[in-house]
C-alpha cells in the first residue's frame, strides 16, 4: 500500500518561491495567474495495515514542520 | 570549558567551531552523529553550521532527528547549553528547543558576506562581554537565514529580552531582524551569524571572539 502526504506552507505564511514561480509565469506570457504556492509531495509505500494514524504522525515529527507547513494524507 | 562538536555528514564549520571554543581555553571533543550519548562532564555543545544531510526534506530537519540529538535535547533539558550557528541554529529549530523556523532568504540568494548586527542582550552566557546596543561586525553565509515566528512568539521573544542580535541592515528577510534567538533559560542560543569565523587577526575581524570569551568566563564563575 501507498500514501501520498501534501505538505504545503501554511496561509499567510509567505512563499517567496512560489512568488518567484508567479514572476517567471507572467514573463512567458501568462497573465492572469494571481497567485502560486509551491509546496512537496511525498510518496511512501508502506507495509499492509500501516493505518493513516500512523502516517499522520509521520508527518508530525518529521515529514512537515509544524510551525510553518500543513499536511494532508492521501492513502492510496 | 569542556565543549562537543556534534558533526553530521554536510557539516563543514565542525572545526572551525572547535578552533573558536579552543580559542577561548575550552578542550574539545567532536562528536558524531550516530553517537547516542555525550562525553561526560560537558559545559557546552556547539552545532556547527554546513548543510547537514544536504538541507533534505528541510534545513536542519534530519539532523535534528539523528541519534546524537536525543542526547542533545536531553542535556539542554537538564539545563545545559547548547550553541548552534547557522546550520545548527536550524537544528535547533527543528528539534523544538528553540522556538520560530528558518526559511528560504527573501530575495531567494545565498547570501556571504560580513554583517553589521547589533547586540540586543548583554544578559546571557554568550554575550555578557559585549555592550548592550554595540554593533559588531560577524560573518554569514546563508541560504535559509530567514528566520519566522508567529506574531505572538516574537512578542514573547521581545519581553522576555530573548532576541541576542539582529541585523543591522536586514539581509534575508527575517521578522523583526532577528539574527539570534535564546531558550528560556538562556543557555541555548542560535544565531545566524558565523562569530567561529571572526575570532582571529587571521580572519580579517575579530568581532566573535568576545562571545567565546563570555562563555569561558560564565563556566568558570558558574
Amino acid at each position: 500500500m501507498k500514501a501520498k502526504v501534501h505538505v504545503m506552507l501554511k496561509n499567510g505564511v509567505l512563499d517567496p518561491q512560489g512568488e518567484a514561480v508567479r514572476h517567471a509565469l507572467g514573463t512567458l506570457g501568462f497573465d492572469g495567474v494571481e497567485g502560486v504556492r509551491q509546496g512537496k509531495v511525498i510518496e511512501l509505500d508502506l507495509a499492509d495495515g500501516t493505518t493513516e494514524a500512523t502516517v499522520a504522525e509521520m508527518c508530525e515529527k518529521l515529514l512537515a514542520n509544524t510551525v510553518i507547513e500543513s499536511y494532508s494524507i492521501e492513502m492510496v | 570549558m569542556k565543549a562537543a562538536v556534534l558533526t553530521f555528514p554536510g557539516s563543514n564549520c565542525d572545526r572551525d567551531l572547535a578552533e573558536g571554543f579552543r580559542q577561548a581555553g575550552a578542550s574539545v571533543e567532536m562528536v558524531w552523529h550516530k553517537e547516542t550519548a555525550l562525553p561526560s562532564g560537558l559545559d557546552i555543545i556547539g552545532i556547527p553550521g554546513g548543510f547537514s544531510f544536504g538541507d533534505y526534506l528541510r534545513c536542519g530537519a534530519i539532523a535534528a532527528r539523528s541519534p546524537i540529538c536525543n542526547a542533545v535535547v536531553e542535556f539542554a533539558n537538564k539545563g545545559g547549553h547548547v550553541l548552534g550557528i547557522c546550520n545548527g541554529f536550524q537544528v535547533l529549530c527543528e528539534t523544538g528547543l528553540l522556538p520560530g523556523v528558518l526559511m528560504r532568504n527573501a530575495a531567494l540568494k545565498f547570501v556571504c558576506r560580513q554583517q553589521k548586527l547589533t547586540v540586543a542582550t548583554s544578559l546571557s552566557p554568550y554575550t555578557s562581554k559585549y555592550r548592550k546596543g554595540s554593533e559588531i561586525v560577524i560573518p554569514i553565509a546563508h541560504h535559509d537565514g530567514n528566520y519566522s515566528a508567529s506574531g505572538d512568539v516574537v512578542t514573547q521573544l521581545e519581553s522576555e529580552d530573548r532576541i541576542a542580535f539582529r541585523y543591522a541592515g536586514n539581509p534575508n528577510g527575517s521578522v523583526a531582524d532577528i539574527a539570534g534567538v535564546l531558550s528560556e533559560n538562556r543557555r541555548v542560543l542560535g544565531m545566524m551569524p558565523h562569530p567561529e569565523r571572526a575570532v582571529s587577526k587571521a580572519h580579517g575581524n575579530t568581532g566573535g571572539a568576545a562571545m567565546f570569551t563570555s562563555l569561558l568566563e560564565q563556566m568558570q564563575t558558574a
